[in-house]
């Protein structure tokens, strides 16, 4: 059965590790400096193991279904759980080889660029481990969507949506908190502290003050608040007391992010006097207040995280054989 | 004398339609039995559930013996090549005759290199059935084989089965559906007539036609029974 399970999983792994190849050639032969492919690189570790999900997971069983082979295999010597587990397993562990190649390919490139940068935890998604861990996920739930809708196609849309939504749910819910964040407490600064806004428009939280990003190189800062020694946060009214009229001078209107060099305006002299002694004076009860991840976590949330997704994809495989046995 | 199928009070249920309902028959061992009646009348779901595809929704059915299965359509791996099928047969059977496979598919003139994707439909038909024949089984099970082919494919492909039992020598039990009459007749010792999701008769092909002294041909036999069903 593996021969088989092999046999129908060879043409797309030999043309998914050429095409590795391909791009480790590619990269190689550009140099390790250039930061726009160095972003193209980091989206394709990304979005590799979705397509692996659509294309490898999802007609996994849902091809044999409307093909009708499916008579065929279960109808010689070996079970149906045990068809679907060395199927799994040998399509599943080949996507998790080319996820996790690329992933090192890219990781190696990147190296030099990513050192300098000092912000690990930016590329925390397309370098090193957790890729070949988003890849058995993505396939494991491309399988059971194919089992459940038994059509390849829309199987193919409901694995890219739903490891799409995973994906972003994690990030934004899970990974922070998947170890407890540091804090550090820090002085509120009245030479870099500023005031405003930091956002899409209708997004954007209501202006307040905005301390400077604290030093901590590779770290990965999860959220700078402002607060007092009892922890209250400082809230408008605070704001509003100890500097009245801040928001109503002339200050340094809105950056926008896209524009070219225009990443600071400086204040006339009189508001930013006004705007010192106003952060001096809530400097007195309130301090900065700073949550992240230290960069030394880095290596141990790559493994929790793998560990999470392929944790994830185990018990999507459970599913598929338990639907699996019970199709007809 | 033993029986190759035991379908007890057998029922399946397709959300709310039942497409077999109570069905209770025995197929004898030896016996080239021949499955009977119009589309929709339950042949290919009986099959299925007797190989264990479907499971019931009603009722039993239990086979006793090993068993090879050519489904509708004789589905194969349209990327696998006719040796590529061969070791695939190898592989999955407890017990797999390579001699009488590679015999077989020399005999019907298949190249072993080519994709089963690109075989005509007797070409299929013969591949599917070499890999059914090829496991030794003691009940050979085909779901409507010859339906799609042509009737030179089909002649062909109905005198390998027949070729197929007589060199089996053990006395191989043959269950095959069709919606054609003409396709059991010279084939079959057996009839089953299912109509409407019920078995309306079956027996012996000699004991059925003396049994009924209206019936001056199988075909005249089926025809009668199937005037009957309540539609």
């Amino acid at each position: 059965m593996i021969w088989l399970a092999w046999r129908q999983a060879r043409a797309q792994t030999l043309i998914a590790l050429t095409a590795v190849l391909g791009v480790a050639i590619v990269a190689f032969v550009d140099g390790r400096t250039s930061t726009m492919l160095r972003m193209w690189l980091s989206v394709l570790v990304i979005v590799v193991p979705g397509l692996l999900g659509a294309f490898w997971g999802a007609p996994l069983v849902a091809a044999e279904l409307e093909s009708g082979s499916f008579r065929l295999a279960w109808t010689q010597d070996v079970s149906r759980v045990r068809w679907l587990a060395l199927r799994l397993a040998v399509s599943g562990l080949a996507g998790m080889a080319v996820a996790g190649l690329l992933s090192w390919v890219v990781t190696w490139w990147a190296g030099p660029l990513d050192r300098a940068g000092l912000d690990q935890f930016g590329s925390f998604d397309s370098r090193d481990i957790v890729p070949a861990g988003y890849a058995a996920f993505a396939f494991a739930l491309g399988v059971l969507c194919g089992v459940q809708l038994r059509r390849t196609v829309p199987a193919m849309a409901v694995t890219l949506a739903g490891f799409t939504a995973a994906r972003v749910a994690f990030r934004l819910l899970a990974r922070p908190v998947l170890l407890p964040p540091v804090s550090a407490a820090l002085a509120l600064d009245p030479a870099t502290t500023g005031y405003g806004s930091s956002g899409f428009l209708p997004l954007a939280p209501p202006p307040g003050l905005q301390p400077a990003a604290p030093d901590l190189p590779n770290a990965w800062v999860t959220s700078i608040g402002i607060v007092n020694g009892k922890g209250d946060g400082l809230t408008g009214s605070v704001l509003a007391g100890n500097c009245p009229g801040i928001g109503r001078g002339g200050g340094g209107g809105i950056v926008n992010p896209f524009a070219n060099g225009s990443g600071h305006v400086s204040a006339p002299p009189g508001v930013a006097d006004t705007m010192h002694a106003c952060v001096a004076r809530i400097a007195a009860t309130y301090h900065e207040l700073v949550t992240y991840q230290p960069a030394s976590r880095y290596w141990p949330l790559q493994w929790e995280e793998l560990a999470v997704f392929v944790v994830a994809a185990l018990l999507f495989a459970v599913a598929c054989a338990w639907r699996v046995r019970r199709i007809g | 004398m033993d029986n190759a199928i035991e379908a007890n009070a057998l029922g399946k249920r397709y959300r709310r339609r039942w497409a077999l309902a109570d069905c209770t028959l025995t197929v004898p061992a030896g016996q080239v039995a021949g499955l009977v009646g119009p589309n929709g009348a339950g042949k290919t779901t009986l099959l299925e559930l007797a190989v264990g595809l479907l499971r019931p929704t009603t009722g039993t059915v239990t086979v006793r013996q090993r068993t090879g299965f050519v489904a509708q359509g004789a589905p194969v791996y349209a990327d696998l090549s006719v040796a590529d099928h061969l070791r695939m047969g190898q592989r999955l059977s407890a017990r797999w005759d390579a001699g009488l496979a590679w015999g077989r598919v020399n005999e019907a003139g298949l190249d072993p290199r080519q994709r089963a994707g690109r075989l005509s439909g007797g070409q299929r038909a013969q591949l599917a059935l070499t890999l059914a024949v090829a496991r030794r089984p003691e009940l050979l099970v085909l779901d409507e084989p010859a339906a799609n082919l042509d009737p030179l494919a089909r002649r062909d492909f109905l005198d390998s089965v027949t070729r197929a039992v007589a060199a089996s020598g053990e006395g191989m039990t043959v269950v095959f559906s069709s919606h054609l009459v003409a396709d059991l007749e010279r084939t079959c010792g057996y009839l089953i007539l299912l109509a409407g999701g019920q078995v309306r008769l079956a027996g012996p092909v000699d004991a059925l036609l003396a049994a009924d002294n209206h019936a001056r041909s199988l075909d005249d036999l089926v025809v009668t029974y199937l005037r009957e069903v309540p539609r």
